[in-house]
């Protein structure tokens, strides 16, 4: 009789399902338990890779918890590619469905987190700008100026303080969290990826230069978002942080279009 | 087939290891007797970053071998070629020293399992297994070497020895063989036969790499010992008595040390490629 690999596919990850006959262990008797060295193997290594992913995951659910829950994830959402840094792009989606962890509405956000900085980590090379040229332009020119930021940049907002939960995860004496909204950045210098908290109005303001806007509309945008949470946003500072993190890669200066 | 003229590999007849990133720095400032290095291609697929800026130093300084694990050649649907192009890319990249991939499946319905699933060595499989090895070397433009699996079952539907198909494959499609001779000791006894036998019957002029790692000791259902592929710890006794019994009639091959669980420290890695040194001093020329 022959296995075909939908067959043996199905029974890998379904423990209750029979073991395929047509397998044997060699000396003619049915495989039995042999098959179950697939079967660990395929389990214990994808929640292997997921643990290497999403470390404050792990810790936020506990070792226990965290394999239980993964063997769910893992059956219902296998690996659609052998690249397995890119695994556990489903993950948010599934622990904000999921209703045993409902209690944890971010969770979801913290994998996003994590996530992020996978990509950020893989995300391609790219060299900074050579930023004196802003020094030489005019107010208006200033406003017109667009900029290309580097690919390993990632942003995210968040209802929950993923930034405080991720360092009190992360780092030895880091402050415990408190509740509120966070706006997170994660630059890479050079090769390591590092999660910057912003402060009101910086995401808006990145998001619009990362979708080409010139620095003055994307400057509104920063400074009425910054408004709404009663604070002012502060150009200097973010565009400092943009740069000294390496993250501006091109600058397009108004007066040369 | 693929042009056969083409070397294998570049790979030179010396100890090799498995690179891991944590072991970067230490094998620059002494790599001791590792002449060349293998990664698994699947690690090196990103855009940039830390992996390929230090992959590209490594291979300024090492022969490379790109070791796919991925690929699923022993796929019954066709190869997913996002994949293929994804390996033609870093073989191009890179220009590494040599390519391989397994004899085994790991893609179906498009879900990625993670493990090295076996085969059963039938014509159907053998024509669809040489297919995709016919596939993957006109891709990359290079011939490629195809490694003998670790097997803990056999199906009762194949009507081939493993030896037997290997060497079909390879005949009928140029490919060379990777030989991995703990993979051939613990499918041996897991299955029941001498793995002398196995080497006896193996084609080993095909052989372009030869494969040691660590086993793990299990038993099955009945109490018979079933030997598990971990790759998490030394190389055991009797799978070196098995390679000089291999050196003894191939001669002196690539031979690479694999550990990739509790991964050690490299003084210990740098030891069994030592010992990987003495072993193949000792082969024929």
């Amino acid at each position: 009789m022959s296995v075909d690999q939908t067959h043996f596919r199905t029974a890998l990850l379904d423990s209750a399902a029979a073991v395929p006959s047509g397998l044997s262990d060699g000396a003619g008797r049915p495989a039995g338990g042999r098959f179950s060295v697939y079967r660990n193997n395929v389990a214990v290594s994808l929640t292997e890779a997921l643990e290497d992913s999403f470390p404050v995951i792990l810790k936020l659910l506990g070792e226990e918890n965290f394999r239980a829950i993964m063997g769910v994830f893992l059956r219902a959402h296998p690996p659609k590619s052998p690249v397995l840094a890119r695994y556990g792009a489903d993950l948010p989606g599934f622990l904000e469905a999921f209703p045993p962890l409902a209690h944890l509405p971010y969770l979801a956000d913290v994998a996003r987190l994590e996530l992020a900085l996978i990509r950020a980590y893989h995300a391609a090379d790219s060299r900074p700008a050579d930023a004196s040229i802003l020094q030489s332009l005019s107010p208006d020119a200033l406003l017109q100026t667009r900029f290309t930021l580097a690919p390993a940049l990632e942003l995210l907002r968040s209802p929950w303080p993923i930034h405080a939960i991720w360092r009190f995860n992360s780092e030895e004496a880091a402050p415990k969290p408190s509740p509120g909204a966070q706006d997170v950045l994660i630059i890479r210098p050079d090769f390591d990826p590092e999660p910057v908290l912003l402060p009101p109005g910086a995401a808006p303001f990145i998001a619009a230069l990362r979708e080409g806007q010139p620095l003055g509309p994307a400057h509104d945008a920063a400074s009425e978002a910054a408004a709404e949470a009663q604070a002012e946003f502060d150009l200097t500072q973010c565009l400092s942080l943009l740069l000294s993190a390496k993250a501006i890669t091109d600058i397009h200066s108004g007066t040369t279009p | 087939m693929f042009d056969a003229d083409q070397p294998h590999n570049r790979l030179p007849p010396l100890p090799g290891v498995g690179y891991k990133p944590q072991h970067f720095s230490a094998i620059l400032a002494d790599a001791g007797p590792v002449g060349w290095l293998e990664i698994h291609a699947e690690n090196y697929m990103g855009d940039g970053g830390r992996p390929l800026a230090q992959l590209r130093h490594l291979s300024n300084h090492f022969p490379i071998s790109v070791h796919g694990v991925g690929l699923s050649i022993g796929g019954e649907a066709a190869l997913d070629p996002d994949h293929l192009a994804r390996l033609k890319h870093l073989c191009d990249w890179l220009n590494p020293a040599s390519f391989s991939e397994h004899l085994a499946w790991s893609t179906h319905d498009s879900a990625y399992l993670n493990d090295l699933l076996p085969l059963p060595y039938t014509d159907a499989t053998l024509t669809r297994v040489a297919d995709h090895v016919d596939q993957l070397q006109e891709v990359l433009g290079r011939r490629m070497l195809l490694e003998n699996p670790s097997s803990y079952l056999a199906f009762d539907e194949s009507t081939w020895s493993e030896t037997g198909f290997l060497a079909e494959i390879s005949r009928r499609t140029g490919c060379g063989l990777l030989l991995d001779v703990n993979n051939v000791f613990i499918s041996a006894t897991n299955l029941g036969y001498s793995p002398q036998s196995y080497i006896d019957d193996f084609p080993l002029m095909a052989v372009g790499e030869i494969h040691l790692g660590g086993h793990d000791e299990d038993e099955d259902d009945h109490g018979a010992p079933l030997l598990i592929d971990s790759h998490g710890r030394e190389v055991a006794d009797p799978v070196w008595a098995l390679l000089d019994y291999t050196l003894a009639r191939s001669g002196a091959r690539p031979l690479l040390i694999e550990w990739d669980a509790d991964v050690p420290e490299w003084p210990a890695l740098a030891a069994e490629a030592t010992r990987a040194r003495h072993h193949l001093a000792q082969a024929p020329a």
